[in-house]
Order: C-alpha cells, then sequence, then structure tokens
C-alpha cells in the first residue's frame, strides 16, 4: 500500500453526494444502499450538514446531489437546500417523488434548489408500483415531473432499467420527451448493496443490452438539444470496464447520513478499510490523507496487466467494488475486463443466470424504512 | 465544429437552473447545469457574460469586438459556434428577438 502521508495533495473534488437518510417510502428490489442501513437516530443533523457543505464548497465541489434513501424523508431538507446554496454549491434534488408537496416545493424553490432528479421505476403505472412497491406511486411521480416543468427548473428523470423494465425503453425516452424533461438518464442496474441480492432477476439479456444501445443512439440524434441522454449500459455483457466515479478519490465522494466519508456509494462493502467521518476530521484531510480515499487513488496501486496497459487512464482499472463483489479481492483489475484472468469468473457467473429463453427471476423487495 | 450555424438574430439566454459561477478553488469560470460543470476560458466566460435575454448573437459578436479590438466577423464565427455546441447540451436556450 502506497505511503499516505507523502503524498501531495490531490486535485478537488468537483461532485459530493449527501446521502442524507436511508429511511425511504419505496422498497426498490435494486436499492444501491448497503444491506445494513444507518438508522435514523444515527444520522446527522442540520447543522452538521451545513458545516459539511460549507467544507465542501471550500474544498471545490460544484455539485451536491441531495440523496437517499428518500431526501424529503428529512423534514429539514428545506433548510439543507438553503444552507447548500448559500455555501455557493449548485443544489440537485435526486428523489423517488414521494413526501413532495406542492408547499414542499415552493419551499424548496425560494430555498434556492436548481435541478430535481426524479427516479422513475417503470413507465407502466402496473410495473413502476410492482417494483417501487408502493401503490399509486406512478401518478405521484407524474404530478411532480409536471410542477417541476411547470415551474421551470430543470428535470432529470432517472430510469433505472433492468431486465424487467428494459424492452420499455423506447417509451421510457418518449415519456421524458413528453414531459418536457431537460435530460434523460438512463441507467442500468449496478449490482451493489441489495441490488446483489437480486442479480438473477435483474440482470439484463445480452440482446436487451444490445437493442439498448442502439435505441439510445437513435434516441440522440432525434432529439439534439432538446433532450440530453445519459446512458449507463449494464457492463458485464461489455469487454472493458466502466470508469468508477472517474477514478477513486479523482473527481467525487460521498457523506453517509452518519458523516462516514466514502470515495465511492459502495466502498463500504470492503473488508478491513476504515472511513473517515466527518463528525471527527474536517471534510479536506478526509479527502486528502486519509488512508480509504488514498488506497486506490492514481495508478501506483494496480496490479498487472493494468499497470502496464494503455486504458489504465481511461477506465482506471474499473469498479474496486465490483472486483471485490466477484472475485473477492478489491485491489484486482474489474472482472468485466477481458484482458484481465477474472473475466472467466464474470462468465461462469453470467453463464448460470437465467437465459433469454427463461422466464426472468422473481425480486426481493427490500423492505421500505419509514 | 460542424452544427447548425446560427442566425445572428437569435437572442441566446442562460435557463433557469443553468449559472455561471465563480470557481476560486480552481480560480477559473465554471458553467454550472444539471449534472453538469465546464470549466470556461476567458473567451467562453466572456460570451456567457453577455448574455441577458435580450441581446442577439449579433450584438454579442458586435460589443466583443469591439471590447477586444478584433474583427466581428470572426467573432460572431466563434460565438456561434460556442453557442450552438451549448445549446445541444440544453446548457443555453435559443430564443427569438
Ligand atoms: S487491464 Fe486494467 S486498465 Fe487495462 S482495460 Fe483492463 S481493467 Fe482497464
Amino acid at each position: 500500500m502506497p505511503d499516505d502521508v507523502a503524498r501531495q495533495v490531490p486535485p478537488p473534488p468537483v461532485a459530493l453526494l449527501a446521502e442524507l437518510t436511508h429511511r425511504c417510502p419505496l422498497s426498490c428490489p435494486y436499492c444501491s444502499n448497503p444491506v445494513e442501513m444507518v438508522p435514523r437516530g444515527s444520522e446527522m443533523n442540520t447543522a452538521d450538514w451545513a458545516r459539511v457543505f460549507d467544507e465542501a464548497a471550500a474544498l471545490g465541489v460544484l455539485q451536491l446531489h441531495l440523496s437517499g434513501g428518500e431526501p424529503a424523508a428529512r423534514r429539514d431538507l428545506e433548510d439543507l437546500v438553503a444552507a447548500a446554496r448559500g455555501a455557493g454549491l449548485y443544489v440537485n434534488l435526486i428523489t423517488s417523488g414521494l413526501g413532495l408537496t406542492e408547499a414542499r416545493l415552493d419551499a424548496l424553490e425560494a430555498a434556492g434548489l436548481d435541478h430535481v432528479q426524479l427516479s422513475l421505476q417503470g413507465v407502466r403505472p402496473e410495473v413502476s408500483d410492482r417494483i417501487g412497491g408502493v401503490a399509486g406511486a406512478f401518478d405521484r411521480k407524474m404530478a411532480l415531473a409536471r410542477s417541476v416543468v411547470a415551474r421551470g427548473l430543470p428535470l432529470t428523470l432517472n430510469a433505472v432499467m433492468h431486465r424487467h423494465n428494459l424492452d420499455d425503453l423506447p417509451a421510457t425516452i418518449m415519456l421524458a420527451e413528453a414531459l418536457g424533461a431537460r435530460r434523460i438518464e438512463v441507467a442500468c442496474v449496478q449490482f451493489h448493496g441489495w441490488a446483489a441480492i437480486n442479480r438473477a432477476g435483474l440482470m439484463p439479456t445480452r440482446a436487451q443490452t444490445e437493442a439498448a444501445k442502439a435505441t439510445v443512439a437513435a434516441a440522440r440524434a432525434r432529439l439534439k438539444g432538446r433532450l440530453v441522454i445519459d446512458f449507463v449500459p449494464p457492463d458485464y455483457h461489455a469487454d472493458f470496464p466502466k470508469s468508477c466515479m472517474g477514478g477513486w478519490g479523482s473527481t467525487g465522494l460521498n457523506v453517509a447520513p452518519d458523516g462516514t466519508v466514502l470515495p465511492c456509494h459502495a466502498a463500504q462493502s470492503i473488508p478491513g478499510m476504515t472511513f473517515p467521518n466527518v463528525r471527527e476530521v474536517p471534510l479536506a484531510l478526509a479527502w486528502a490523507h486519509s488512508p480509504a480515499f488514498n488506497a486506490f487513488r492514481g495508478t501506483d496501486w494496480m496490479p498487472e496487466p493494468c499497470r502496464s496497459c494503455d486504458r489504465r487512464s481511461i477506465d482506471q482499472g474499473g469498479c474496486r467494488c465490483q472486483a471485490l463483489a466477484i472475485l473477492g479481492d478489491a485491489a484486482a483489475p474489474d472482472p468485466v475486463c477481458r484482458r484481465t484472468p477474472g473475466r472467466a469468473q464474470l462468465d461462469r457467473l453470467l453463464a448460470g443466470l437465467p437465459g433469454p429463453e427463461a422466464a426472468p427471476a422473481p425480486l426481493t423487495p427490500r423492505a421500505a424504512v419509514r | 465544429m460542424t452544427g447548425p450555424v446560427l442566425s445572428a438574430e437569435i437572442v441566446p439566454r442562460l435557463p433557469r437552473g443553468v449559472r455561471l459561477h465563480d470557481d476560486r478553488v480552481r480560480g477559473c469560470p465554471v458553467l454550472l447545469g444539471p449534472e453538469r460543470a465546464v470549466m470556461l476560458d476567458p473567451v467562453g466566460a466572456a460570451i456567457l457574460g453577455e448574455l441577458d435575454g435580450a441581446r442577439s448573437l449579433g450584438e454579442i459578436a458586435a460589443r466583443l469586438a469591439e471590447r477586444y479590438a478584433a474583427p466581428a466577423e470572426e467573432i460572431g464565427a466563434d460565438v456561434a459556434a460556442f453557442v450552438a455546441d451549448l445549446a445541444e447540451r440544453r446548457l443555453v436556450e435559443l430564443g427569438n428577438a
């Protein structure tokens, strides 16, 4: 492991994901939050978060993502938005849309909210409400989307796609267009946290993946200048891994509900790592000098073949949490990569999943936490 | 850059949710929008600083040409290309006078 004290200060992060709470009214089977969640009593209070936002802005963070769980489960959400905007951050709210009344939207708008990102479990009410586990949720989401657009605030639809709904992708993009969203994020499920439990039911088939890529390419051409489409394809079917977070400790960081500072959303799954807590150390120190952030920063930590690979600054060896989940070793190259021996393990896992002709495996919802 | 050529009559503006930010840590202006942070060079910042929802592309180019004592035609082409690129990413809205 490289010596973290002798290192220079790394470039500042651009984005902070603030997981305000793990509480959520939905029970999505692909929830990426850890299986072991932070209880309400351990959540940071308003003043703690306001201090984090100030420290983040001073460190160089530009974009703040208020996330969860469902951030609207926090009664002080309006105060948190005001504090973040006061710190000079661009404030993005990532929400299921549940718990946001018109009155609360008024208050959030007045507090300086910049952008709303609404999660979508499906384009058909019966799919959406079955996946999210709340009857009537789809209609409430649509009402929120219309209200956000009517206010003139930018709206992003965040469509989480998997085997059960990827065939609805064309309709999903059309819905974003019809609602007047400025942007849609087509995010195929990543298998972290609770989602890993449902891998067999969620993993899209190769044919679905190819069709999705074609749909996105055609829609991007057709909707240029009207709808921005960001696409995260399912990486198990790819030849090379995706760059995770733009590289560990390079562009972004997360703060969990209890103040734990993480290099990525799933980092706590890595055994033997201790993460700094912003209740105890300044955010700048956690970013620049904690062993956790330095563990996989840059290229020094890399094993072969990454170390001498021409793609090492493109994908940084891929996702640490995926290497851990599939290979049992967070310091191995991402097993998606076909240049590495770990790929055989991933192929065995893929071969064991239900094929295109089989019915997709049933999904285990996570219990809603209020 | 090969986007459509924008007419000089077009009035560009920053839509709600897109704003200029002075990044003191990196020492450069940044355009912030949904999931985007575009670091600006002095030329880009000067162009965006002229967007007030009333001035047309032609007027903006004329003002910048005067300020930088540069040929208006060249500036006009740069401004149009820069604005067209941002409009394609929905970071600038194009309206009519
Ligand atoms: S060998 Fe490593 S750096 Fe090269 S493509 Fe594969 S994962 Fe990326």
